[in-house]
């Protein structure tokens, strides 16, 4: 018989007990602190009726080689059943540079769609009704050009700003964080965030113009608290920049958006969500006591976690995925995209990625769970947890406030270090076979098990060069130049860049060019190393 | 007889636009703690910069993580760029989203060694120490 361990950790290492009764939930209130579904503080979820009246959105993340290419793969996913669009863009467009920049090469359209000019975001909606379908967007450092391209593709159709809807990452404290990809530093960066928050209040009232990430914090190996603790953490940042900007909260945080990893610690993942949403409201209540209920509402996308699916017997990462949608669906997320078996190989095949939506479509359709809002909530276990991941995420709070702040933080190398030595914990712990993996480091076997991967064909960069020339050649450049000048004298003074930025857009000055006037005004950033 | 052998120089980073640095980071910890002297150069460097650095630092081995897709190019160019320096005594391995079908390219190339996902960091450090052999 195994020996019962006497020390059992969650995986981010929080110790748990064998069983829990009422005892731990001394102090704990279920009116207070958990109270209804769609009221106060919001822990069992933001509607009262959650999945019953309306399923999550099934948004699986696509993009790769040309905008065409990308096409294509969104409306294969739209025929399957997908019920919204979300936008992964290759390398050099997430750093803001052209398909021909010679620090492109080798990269365009490899892990993602490449994106240069509005010519291309064109191509890429093309046919694909607007006002009909949200789209998310994963852009970080030049996300307020891309959505200018966006609204401009609109404004060519004829559709109304106020009828799209949709999200923008826009979330640049995460990306020194821990996705590491940035034009400028932080508070010209920050500028452009309240200069989108802004916009959207005014004109897109439905968009969601910053999704304040913990996706990629935990990717880069923090714990669930870390996660919750830093994510929430630029969500209030956010906040105080628009407040200091001159908006009233309730005229913007109605449109605040989060994401969410969802890892494979099944219960650890629920009460970090729960978490999320009670000590959002609390924070926003205690700090700008909002009229509009809707302002304290932590709406959420999940994402199961890319960087715990294996190499080693890929068809496993089905199972790993299914139930780490399942933990998303008992968490109250507003929409999931499920990871693809293949994608710890390539970007996923077509087939790949059908089955991770079928993922989703059997747990709504097959599984019940949706029948009734919350079923774990009074669980002593998730109750006490989610009570953890709280009072865990408040004690970051404190730190960060002590240092002066999260750019502070940042720059100082804080949350850096604690997701280093998290991630370093957990490689020892898997190195010394103190966590399992199967097929990794458990249950191991010499099968060769090859799935079919992805292939990026290299014409695609010559392809999109060629395109790019081509539009240079074609376009009206003294109109490109003169939108060019006016925005880099935008940029120096305090005003809102959207409205300089879609007409720069719209006169096809490329993503680089727009990029490369904002250097011109904000400069550039390097990194304080952390090892 | 005994020789005094000096720690192997190696150079670690990530080269092109990909910043995910999890996997690096934690190789910079393993190879240092096995007694290697590293130098980290950080993101977001390109072929040239991860060459000259090489050369001027002196490095015995280049380890370069990809997670992007652009390894196809990315590596031969820098092993291109260290032929033409005569420096291509310096070993180049790599790590990160490499596919099984892109790695007889690579080899071929004059990649030495290439580490795919869940790798454990224990056959990590014995293959760099067996480069000095």
């Amino acid at each position: 018989m195994q020996e019962c361990p006497s020390r059992v950790t969650s995986l981010s290492g929080l110790e748990i007990d064998q069983v829990y009764s009422t005892d731990v939930l001394k102090g704990w209130a279920a009116d207070t602190d958990l109270g209804n579904p769609g009221a106060f503080p919001y822990t069992r979820g933001l509607y009262s009726a959650m999945y019953r009246r309306r399923l999550w959105t099934m948004r699986q993340f696509a993009g790769f080689g040309t905008a065409n290419d990308t096409n294509r793969r969104m409306k294969y996913l739209l025929k399957h059943g997908q019920t919204g669009l979300s936008v992964a863009f290759d390398m050099p467009t997430l750093m803001g540079l052209d398909a021909d920049d010679s620090l492109a090469r080798g990269e365009v359209g490899r892990c993602g769609v490449t994106i240069s000019s509005l010519s291309d975001m064109e191509s890429l909606f093309e046919n694909i009704p607007l006002d009909k379908i949200t789209t998310s967007m994963t852009i970080n450092g030049p996300a307020a050009i891309i959505f200018a391209m966006y609204l401009a593709v609109a404004e060519r159709r004829g559709i109304p700003f106020e009828r799209l809807g949709g999200t923008l990452q826009n979330d640049i404290l995460k990306e020194y964080i821990a996705q590491k990809e940035w034009l400028f530093a932080p508070e010209p960066h920050i500028r452009l965030i309240t200069n989108t928050i802004a916009y959207c209040a005014q004109h897109v009232w439905k968009w969601h113009p910053v999704s304040i990430s913990g996706y990629h914090i935990r990717e880069a190996g923090s714990t669930a608290v870390q996660e919750l603790a830093f994510t929430l953490y630029n969500g209030l940042t956010y906040v105080d920049a628009t407040v200091n900007a001159g908006l009233a909260v309730d005229a913007f945080a109605p449109q605040l958006s989060f994401f969410f990893n969802v890892h494979n610690d099944f219960f650890e993942e629920i009460a970090k969500f729960r978490a999320a949403r009670r000590l959002w409201a609390r924070e926003i209540e205690r700090r700008y006591h909002p009229k509009d209920p809707r302002s304290l509402q932590l709406r959420c996308h999940a994402q199961t976690a890319g960087c715990s699916l294996t190499a080693q017997q890929p068809m496993n990462n089905v199972v790993r995925v299914s139930l780490q949608a399942l933990a998303a669906v008992l968490s109250g997320t507003q929409s999931l995209h499920t990871n693809s078996l293949d994608e710890t190989l390539a970007l996923p095949t077509e087939g790949a990625v059908k089955l991770a939506l079928r993922t989703q479509q059997i747990i709504a359709n097959e599984s019940h769970v949706i029948n009734t809002v919350d079923p774990l909530g009074g669980s002593y276990y998730i109750e006490s947890l989610t009570n953890r991941m709280e009072a865990g995420a408040r004690e970051y709070f404190k730190k960060i406030d002590d240092i002066g702040g999260m750019v502070k933080a940042i720059e100082r190398g804080f949350p850096q270090r604690e997701i280093f030595e998290a991630s370093h914990r957990y490689q020892q712990e898997v190195e010394q076979n103190e966590r399992s993996i199967v097929g990794v480091n458990a249950f191991v076997d010499d099968v060769p098990c090859s799935v079919p991967t992805l292939k990026i064909h290299p014409e695609v960069e010559l392809e999109q060069v060629t395109r790019l020339s081509e539009l240079r050649k074609s376009r009206d450049a003294v109109r490109v130049a003169d939108t060019l000048r006016k925005l880099h004298k935008a940029a120096i003074t305090s005003e809102n860049l959207m409205p300089y930025l879609i007409d720069a857009v719209k006169s096809y000055a490329t993503l680089g060019e727009i990029c490369g006037r904002l250097k011109e005004v904000f400069g550039t950033y390097s990194e304080p190393i952390v090892l | 007889m005994t020789v005094a052998t000096l720690p192997l120089r190696v150079l670690l980073g990530k080269v092109g636009l990909d910043g995910h640095d999890r996997g690096i980071k934690l190789v910079v910890r393993a190879l240092r703690d096995a007694g290697m002297e590293i130098i980290y150069c950080g993101l977001h460097q390109t072929p040239e910069e991860v060459v000259a650095t090489a050369i001027q630092e002196d490095v015995q081995v280049i380890g370069l993580s990809l997670l992007s897709g652009a390894h196809h190019y990315l590596l031969p160019r820098v092993l291109a760029l260290l032929k033409e320096q005569g420096a291509d005594d310096i070993a180049v391995i790599a790590g990160g989203i490499i596919p099984d079908e892109d790695i007889p390219m690579l080899k071929n190339a004059g990649i030495r060694m290439i580490f795919q996902p869940g790798t454990p960091m224990s056959e990590i450090v014995d293959s760099v120490k067996g480069l000095k052999e």
